[in-house]
């Protein structure tokens, strides 16, 4: 179908953009890599007056190490991203997942930060995310604001964002030596996570010092699997890991759809989170 | 109307468009290069794939207005002094199409991918052509012809 009918810019500055945004008001929309926002547009599914290109930003692209901290561009792709060594070391976890989104021509244009501010909870990146603890920085008008990752993630498609607001990076604490993994379960190829679950895993002699357990689809936002994490802390074996993915889904409310029930949904997420961990933790 | 320069299959055209107006529709509707189909609405099937500078992208997920100064290939822009590209010889050799719908997806797709990876194995084959869908061939000899093509001979 053919999109209704908006105005165009593409600002060349963040700070132009900021402008740009705060004078078109709610009818403004950030247009980032499109592969959520032109199929929306072609559903007709939303009527912006005013699409404003961050595409040709150079600022909001790129990688770089900042003092133990990975610092990605809000416009960085998903193709880059998986390709970045920088990436694969120090958050070798949202490598492993971007490689899992979508398909190579999507790849090619989607972005780390549209994948966030889009926060669709079926997305793999924003539960990612939240289990690496990352911030995200936002700039408006009234000047730049970090934001947790935990606080980031409001609704369904919600986030902290505000209208005039551009989310300009993403900053994630390097975890060199934690071990990851992202396990999604997917009907077919290319179809988004009926449920997704992101493991993060310190070990220390042996046993589980420390887990992050982030969860896709379990809601109407990305969740963390606080009761597992917790019940992580201290295993040395498996049937520990075991007892503690039964508490994977312990106050989620999973929505239902053609493809899961809520009941199914938690299922997945107590078998996908441990196999996630004993993958994670190398204990498989 | 936004203005736009844009190189397509090597020959550069400066147009007025609608922002609105997506990538597929340009080159079909106005440039009349009608050798790379739609095929849905939701920007799965990748029939509309194409090159926008040197990256597969989906032609009915980009906007015109964003390729403007940009560097597009289709599958028409492929053939060299008529001699068909590497790919095409192979999906045609290896019978990788019945109905061909999404032929020109294929080929941009297994184009891209042997760019990247001149000799894939046949599972990568499988996961560079998993935006690109087909409801004829079940797949065994689009794979084929990409093994083919990258100078492999099939084994599957
Ligand atoms: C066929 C297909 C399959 C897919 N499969 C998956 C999948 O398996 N897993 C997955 O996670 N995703 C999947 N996606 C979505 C993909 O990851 C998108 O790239 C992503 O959701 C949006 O990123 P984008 O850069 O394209 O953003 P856009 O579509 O450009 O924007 C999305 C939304 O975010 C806002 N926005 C974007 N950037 C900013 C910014 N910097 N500041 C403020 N607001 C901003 C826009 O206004 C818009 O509302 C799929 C998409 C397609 C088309
Ligand atoms: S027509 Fe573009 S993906 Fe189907
Ligand atoms: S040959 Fe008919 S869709 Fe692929």
């Amino acid at each position: 179908m053919i999109p209704p009918a908006f105005e165009y810019t593409r600002p060349t500055s963040v700070d132009e953009a900021v402008r740009t945004l705060a004078d078109g008001g709610e009818d403004a929309k950030v247009l980032a890599g499109g592969q959520s926002l032109l199929p929306l547009l072609r559903l007709r599914l939303a009527f912006p007056e005013l699409v404003v290109d961050v595409g040709r930003i150079p600022e909001l692209r790129g990688i770089r190490e900042d003092e133990g901290t990975l610092v990605i561009g809000a416009m960085t792709t998903h193709h880059d991203v998986v390709r970045d060594p920088r990436v694969r070391r120090h958050a070798g976890l949202l490598a492993a997942a971007t490689a899992t989104v979508a398909d190579p021509a999507v790849r090619h244009r989607g972005t780390l930060g549209g994948s966030l501010a889009h926060a669709d909870p079926a997305g793999d990146l924003p539960a990612v995310i939240l289990a690496l603890d990352a911030t995200l920085v936002a700039v408006g008008p009234g000047g730049r604001r970090s934001i947790p990752a935990r606080e980031f993630f409001v609704d369904y498609l919600q986030t902290a964002l505000r209208p005039d607001e551009l989310l300009v990076q993403v900053e994630i604490p390097a975890r060199d030596d934690w071990g990851f993994h992202y396990e999604k379960f997917q009907r077919v190829a290319q179809a988004w996570a009926v449920v997704g679950v992101a493991a993060l895993v310190r070990r220390d002699d042996g046993r589980i010092a420390e887990a992050r357990i982030g969860l896709t689809n379990m809601g109407s936002t990305p969740l963390r699997a606080e009761a597992a994490e917790e019940a992580l802390t201290g295993a040395t074996a498996v049937g520990a890991v075991r007892r503690a993915a039964e508490t994977a889904a312990d106050g989620t409310r999973p929505s239902s759809d053609p493809s899961a029930s809520p009941e199914y949904r938690a299922h997945l997420a107590r078998v996908l989170t441990r196999r996630a961990v004993l993958a994670a933790a190398g204990m498989g | 109307m936004t203005r736009i320069s844009v190189k397509v299959d090597g020959t550069t055209y400066e147009d007025e468009v609608e922002p609105r107006l997506l990538l597929i529709h340009y080159l079909r509707d106005r440039l009349g290069l009608t050798g790379t189909p739609i095929g849905c609405d939701t920007s799965n099937c990748g029939a509309c794939t194409v090159d926008l500078d040197g990256e597969t992208v989906k032609s009915c997920s980009v906007l015109a207005v964003q390729a403007d100064s940009g560097e597009v290939t289709t599958v028409q822009g492929l053939a060299r002094d008529g001699e068909w590209h590497p790919l095409q010889k192979a999906f045609h050799e290896r019978h990788a199409l019945q109905c061909g719908y999404c032929t020109p997806g294929m080929i941009m797709a297994a184009r891209d991918l042997l760019r990247e990876n001149p000799a894939p194995d046949p599972q990568e084959v499988r996961e560079a052509l998993e935006g690109n869908l087909c409801r004829c061939t079940g797949y065994q000899n689009i794979v084929r012809a990409v093994l083919a093509a990258s100078g492999q001979e099939a084994t599957t």
